[in-house]
C-alpha cells in the first residue's frame, strides 16, 4: 500500500506541476488519513508542504432514509481557501460515485477551485453516476455481491485491502 | 462506536441518556462548522418541510429554528399566534388536526401550557420539537446550554453550575437540570423562595440539583453561573416585594460573579433585563457567553433537525441494498482518525 | 336470569351485599347534557353497582329551586335505573353569595346541601347555612377549598409539579378550608358532611374533630384511595401495586381532578382513616364530561373523573392488598353513606359482585357518557354482575362465568 500511495504522489506531482495552487482534501472517514500519506508523500518527494483538508460528506448524502443508524456528522477540516486551487479529493474505494457526488457538493459550498480530481486506492466498478478517478490505485473488478473493505494502521491497526463476500439481506 | 438514535421527538431530556445528550452535541459540533462557512448551508434537508408553530410570541427562537432549517436547506412554514386561528379560539386539538393534513416533516411547537408539546406529538405523524411549553421544559436551549458550557469547560462532570433567579416560572431551569446532570454537572438553584418551586424548595430536589437561597454562597467557587429572567409581574403577584431588593439581592454583579472559578463562564438565555438579574458590565464582560449561546444555539437546533430527520428508526426501502454498499463508501459511524492538520 | 335468588347467586360464588349508595355523583343534567343525562349516568350507577346515587346541583341552571327538584325526580324515575337522590345547593345559583331557600328545599325532596365544585367561601355566609341547614335537619356537603391557596392550581403542589413546571394546588387548600368548617360546625352544631378528603393532614383534623364530638362525617374518592400525582407525569402504577407499570404519555387530562391526585403517603393515609372509620364513606365524586372538554391542553382541561364504573374494582384492589378489610370497605358503600344523609339503607336494593372477573376498561364499554378516566385501557379485577333496585333486576351483566370455577 505504501508504494502504491508513493505511485499516486507522483502522478500527481507529475500532473499538476504547479504545485502551489495544489490542495488534498480526504474524504472522511478513510479518505483523510489517505490524504495526509499523499501529502507526507509529496512534502518527502518534492519538499513542498500542500495544504491538507478533511471533508466530512454526511450531510450531502442522499440516502438519507436508508441509513439505519445515528448518523455521526464530524467536522469538515478546511481551513486554507479553495478559491483558484486545484483540489484532490481522496477516498478509499470508488464505487457507485455518490460519495464523490456528495464530496463535491460539499467542496464547492467552500468556494470555487480551478479544478477538483479525484485519487482512490480502490475501483471497484459499478458506477451509478458519470464520475471517474483521475488517480487510481487499484482496479478491482468485483461482483455487487461482494464488499470491499480498505483498513489503515491509522484506524484500524493495519494495512490490508479485504473482497468479502456479503451476508445476504 | 455505533450510536443508537431512536428518537421521534424531542419533548424535554428528562429520560434521555448521557449518551444521547452528548450525540447531539457532537452532531453540533459539525454543524457549527457548516456556519462558520462562506455558504452556510448545506444540504441534507432539502425537500423536508418544518413548520414552526409558536402560540407564543418568541422572536430569538423561532428566527434561530429558522435559521437552523434553513442552513441544512430545509423549506420553512411559520405560523404564529398572531397569523392563525389560535387567536380566534381554535382549539389544539384543531390545530393539531390541521397541521397534520398539512404534513411537514418536523413540527417546532411553542406553547403557553406546559405540556401541549405531548399533546400535540401524540396526535400528528410529524416529529416535534418542543421549543418551550409554559414552566415545563425548554430542551434545545438546555441542550445549547450544555454544548456552551462543555466547549468553555470541557467535560462537565462534576462542574458546578448555579441556575438563579425565576426557577418557578422558568422551563430553561428544568431543561437545563434535564441537559447538565445527565452529562455529571451538579446544579445549585438559587433564588427568592417563593420562585422556588415548593418541594425543590423543601429539600425534594432532581438527584444532582441543591437550592441555596445566597446567591453569594451559591456562586463562591462555581463553574459557571446561568441567570434567568425576571418577569415584571411576578411583584405585582405578589412573589417579589420589589424588582430593586431581588436586583440587588440575586442580580449578577462584578463583584459576585469574580467569586466563581477563574474564567467561570456567565450565561443568561435572553432577553435580558440588563440592571435586574444581570448587570450591563457583566452581561457584556469578558466571562459572558451570551453571544456564544445564540449562535450555538442554531448549531444545536440544526443537530436536531437532522437527526429527527436522518437517525430515525431505520426504513430501509425494501429491495434497496445494505447500507454499506448505498454511497460506495464507508458508513459513518466507524472510529477515525483525529486530529487530521 | 331476570330475578333476583340471593342464595343461589351466594352459592354460585358472587359476592351479595346490599346496593351501594354514592354521596356524590355529576349527572349533569339539566345543561351538560353532552356529558351526561340523568339517565346514562343511572346506568352507569347500576354497573358500578351504586343503587342509589345524590345527584350534585351544579347543573345550568343550579339545582337551588323546589321546581326543580321535582323535576329531577321526575326524570330520575323514568330513567328507571338507580335511585337519585336530589342535592340542592346551599347558595342561590350557586354563586356563594346569598342563601338559598334551604327550608323549602328540604320539604321539596333535598336530602342534602352542597354548593360542590366550590366552596362556601364566605365563612359568614357558610355559618348561616350551617345553622339553616340544622333547622332544617340535613346535612351540608361542603366542597373544603381555600380558593386563594390553591389559586390557578392544576394538580397536586408537590415533586411531580414541581418537575412538571404545572401550577400546584398545595395540600393545605383543603386543610385550612377543612379547619374553618371545622370550627364553623362547632359553632353552629350542624351535620358537616366533608366532601373528597384527599390529604393525610385532612383526615387527621376530621379524626381529631370526632374525638372531640362533633357531628362532622367524611367521604373518599376510589381514585384518590388508588391513584397519586406520579400519574400526571404518566406514572401508572397503583398505589399498591410492587412494581411500576409501563407509563404513559405524562400531561393527560384524565389525571385532572379537583382535589387533585395525591402523593403515597396521602394515599396510606386515607386508607387508614378508612380503616379507623374517621372516613365514612366512599363516594365516586363522578365527575363525567364530554371530549370536547378533556381534549385539550392540560391547564385548560375539566377538572373531574368519570368514576362510577371503576369504583369498585380499585377498592378490591386494596382490600386485596391487605390495605383494609372488605366489610370496611362495603359499610363505606353501604351503612356510611346512609348515616350521613340520616337514611335507611333501602331494604330491597342489591349489589351482585364476581370479584375474580377481569375486563378491560374501555370508552366503548362505559355506560357513562363520560370517557374521562386515566383507567382505559388497564385491566381491572372484580366486576359488578347483577343490580337490584327494590327488588327489581334493574342491571343484568355477564352472569354466564361461574366465579367459583374460576376460583
Amino acid at each position: 500500500m505504501r508504494r502504491t500511495v508513493n505511485r499516486i504522489a507522483h502522478e500527481i506531482v507529475e500532473r499538476e506541476r504547479d504545485l502551489s495552487s495544489l490542495a488534498i482534501v480526504g474524504i472522511r472517514a478513510r479518505g483523510d488519513a489517505l490524504a495526509k500519506r499523499l501529502r507526507d508523500a509529496i512534502r518527502a518527494n518534492e519538499g513542498v508542504e500542500v495544504p491538507l483538508g478533511a471533508l466530512d460528506i454526511t450531510l450531502y448524502r442522499d440516502d438519507l432514509t436508508r441509513v439505519g443508524y445515528a448518523p455521526v456528522v464530524r467536522e469538515t477540516a478546511i481551513d486554507f481557501t479553495v478559491d483558484d486551487r486545484v483540489v484532490v479529493l481522496v477516498d478509499d474505494v470508488l464505487f457507485t460515485g455518490r460519495t464523490v457526488r456528495a464530496a463535491m457538493d460539499a467542496l464547492v459550498d467552500y468556494g470555487r477551485p480551478r479544478a477538483i480530481r479525484l485519487a482512490v486506492l480502490v475501483d471497484r466498478g459499478h458506477r451509478e453516476l458519470p464520475i471517474r478517478a483521475d488517480f487510481v490505485g487499484k482496479n478491482v473488478p468485483t461482483s455487487l455481491g461482494v464488499d470491499v473493505r480498505v483498513r489503515l494502521v491509522e484506524s484500524d491497526g493495519r494495512d490490508e485491502v479485504e473482497v468479502v463476500e456479503m451476508a445476504r439481506v | 462506536m455505533k450510536v443508537t438514535w431512536s428518537r421521534r421527538h424531542v419533548l424535554e431530556t428528562d429520560d434521555w441518556s448521557r449518551e444521547e445528550i452528548e450525540h447531539v452535541l457532537d452532531t453540533a459540533n459539525g454543524m457549527l462548522e457548516v456556519l462558520s462557512r462562506p455558504i452556510r448551508r448545506a444540504p441534507p434537508l432539502r425537500g423536508r418541510t418544518v413548520i414552526l408553530f409558536f402560540a407564543e410570541a418568541s422572536t430569538r427562537t423561532r428566527v434561530s429554528f429558522e435559521l437552523a432549517a434553513k442552513a441544512l436547506s430545509a423549506d420553512v412554514v411559520n405560523i404564529t399566534a398572531t397569523g392563525s386561528s389560535v387567536e380566534k379560539g381554535e382549539s389544539l386539538l384543531d390545530t393539531a388536526r390541521t397541521l397534520e393534513a398539512l404534513g411537514g416533516d418536523v413540527l417546532v411547537i411553542r406553547h403557553g401550557s406546559s405540556g401541549a408539546p405531548y399533546f400535540v406529538a401524540q396526535r400528528v405523524g410529524a416529529a416535534v420539537i418542543n421549543a418551550g411549553d409554559g414552566a415545563h421544559a425548554h430542551p434545545t436551549q438546555g441542550l445549547l446550554d450544555a454544548y456552551t458550557l462543555r466547549a468553555k469547560l470541557g467535560d462537565l462532570a462534576g462542574k458546578r453550575i448555579v441556575v438563579v433567579g425565576d426557577v418557578l416560572h422558568s422551563r430553561v431551569a428544568r431543561s437545563d437540570i434535564n441537559a447538565l446532570v445527565p452529562l455529571g454537572a451538579r446544579v445549585t438553584l438559587s433564588g427568592p423562595p417563593t420562585l422556588l418551586p415548593a418541594a425543590w424548595r423543601c429539600g425534594d430536589l432532581p438527584s444532582g440539583v441543591g437550592y441555596e437561597p445566597d446567591v453569594d454562597r451559591a456562586l463562591d467557587g462555581a463553574d459557571g453561573v446561568i441567570a434567568l429572567r425576571l418577569q415584571r409581574e411576578r411583584q405585582e403577584a405578589g412573589l417579589l416585594p420589589s424588582i430593586r431588593e431581588y436586583a440587588r439581592t440575586w442580580g449578577l454583579t462584578e463583584p459576585r460573579v469574580a467569586t466563581m472559578r477563574p474564567g467561570a463562564p456567565v450565561m443568561h438565555p435572553g432577553p435580558m433585563n440588563e440592571g435586574v438579574e444581570i448587570d450591563a458590565a457583566v452581561a457584556h464582560g469578558a466571562r459572558s457567553l451570551i453571544e456564544e449561546q445564540v449562535t450555538n444555539g442554531v448549531a444545536v437546533r440544526m443537530a436536531l433537525l437532522y437527526l429527527l430527520i436522518a437517525g430515525g428508526e431505520p426504513r430501509l426501502i425494501v429491495g434497496a441494498e445494505p447500507p454499506t454498499s448505498i454511497a460506495g463508501g464507508e458508513p459513518p459511524a466507524t472510529p477515525l482518525p483525529t486530529g487530521v492538520v | 336470569m331476570t330475578t333476583f335468588d340471593r342464595r343461589a347467586l351466594e352459592a354460585a360464588g358472587y359476592l351479595v351485599v346490599p346496593g351501594f349508595i354514592d354521596l356524590h355523583v355529576h349527572l349533569r343534567e339539566p345543561g351538560f347534557e353532552d356529558s351526561e343525562t340523568i339517565a346514562s349516568g343511572a346506568r352507569a350507577a347500576l354497573r358500578g353497582g351504586f343503587t342509589t346515587v345524590c345527584a350534585m346541583p351544579n347543573t345550568e341552571p343550579a339545582i337551588d329551586s323546589p321546581g326543580l327538584i321535582a323535576e329531577l325526580v321526575a326524570r330520575a324515575k323514568a330513567a328507571n335505573a338507580a335511585r337519585v337522590l336530589p342535592v340542592a345547593t346551599i347558595t342561590r345559583g350557586r354563586k356563594g353569595k346569598e342563601l338559598a331557600d334551604l327550608v323549602e328545599l328540604a320539604a321539596a325532596g333535598a336530602v342534602a346541601f352542597s354548593d360542590d365544585g366550590s366552596p362556601v367561601d364566605d365563612a359568614r355566609l357558610f355559618r348561616s347555612a350551617l345553622e339553616y341547614a340544622r333547622a332544617a335537619d340535613r346535612p351540608v356537603l361542603e366542597h373544603p377549598q381555600d380558593l386563594a391557596l390553591s389559586a390557578r392550581g392544576v394538580m397536586h403542589e408537590g415533586r411531580v409539579s414541581a418537575d412538571l413546571g404545572l401550577p400546584g394546588i398545595p395540600a393545605a387548600a383543603e386543610e385550612a378550608a377543612i379547619a374553618r368548617d371545622l370550627a364553623l360546625a362547632k359553632l353552629s352544631g350542624a351535620r358537616l358532611h366533608l366532601q373528597h378528603v384527599s390529604t393525610a393532614r385532612s383526615v387527621e383534623l376530621v379524626r381529631r374533630a370526632k374525638a372531640d364530638g362533633l357531628a362532622v362525617t367524611c367521604e373518599v374518592t376510589p381514585h384518590h384511595l388508588a391513584l397519586t400525582d406520579a400519574w400526571v407525569a404518566g406514572d401508572r402504577t397503583v398505589a399498591w401495586e410492587g412494581r411500576p407499570s409501563p407509563r404513559a404519555t405524562p400531561f393527560d387530562a384524565s389525571t385532572k381532578v379537583n382535589p387533585p391526585l395525591r402523593t403515597e403517603g396521602d394515599v396510606r393515609a386515607l386508607w387508614d382513616a378508612l380503616a379507623d372509620g374517621t372516613i365514612d364513606a366512599i363516594a365516586t365524586d363522578h365527575a363525567p364530561h364530554a371530549s370536547v372538554k378533556k381534549d385539550v391542553e392540560y391547564d385548560l382541561a375539566a377538572f373531574g373523573i368519570s368514576g362510577l364504573e371503576t369504583a369498585l374494582p380499585l377498592l378490591l384492589g386494596g382490600v386485596d392488598a391487605g390495605w383494609a378489610a372488605l366489610d370496611t370497605v362495603i359499610a363505606a358503600l353501604t351503612t356510611g353513606p346512609a348515616r350521613v344523609l340520616g337514611i335507611d339503607v333501602p331494604d330491597d336494593d342489591w349489589t351482585v359482585v364476581d370479584r375474580a372477573a377481569t375486563w378491560i376498561v374501555t370508552a366503548a364499554g362505559l355506560a357513562s357518557k363520560g370517557k374521562n378516566t386515566p383507567l382505559l385501557g388497564r385491566e381491572l379485577r372484580g366486576r359488578v354482575v347483577m343490580s337490584v333496585v327494590g327488588g327489581d333486576v334493574r342491571y343484568e351483566g355477564d352472569l354466564r362465568a361461574a366465579p367459583l370455577a374460576v376460583r
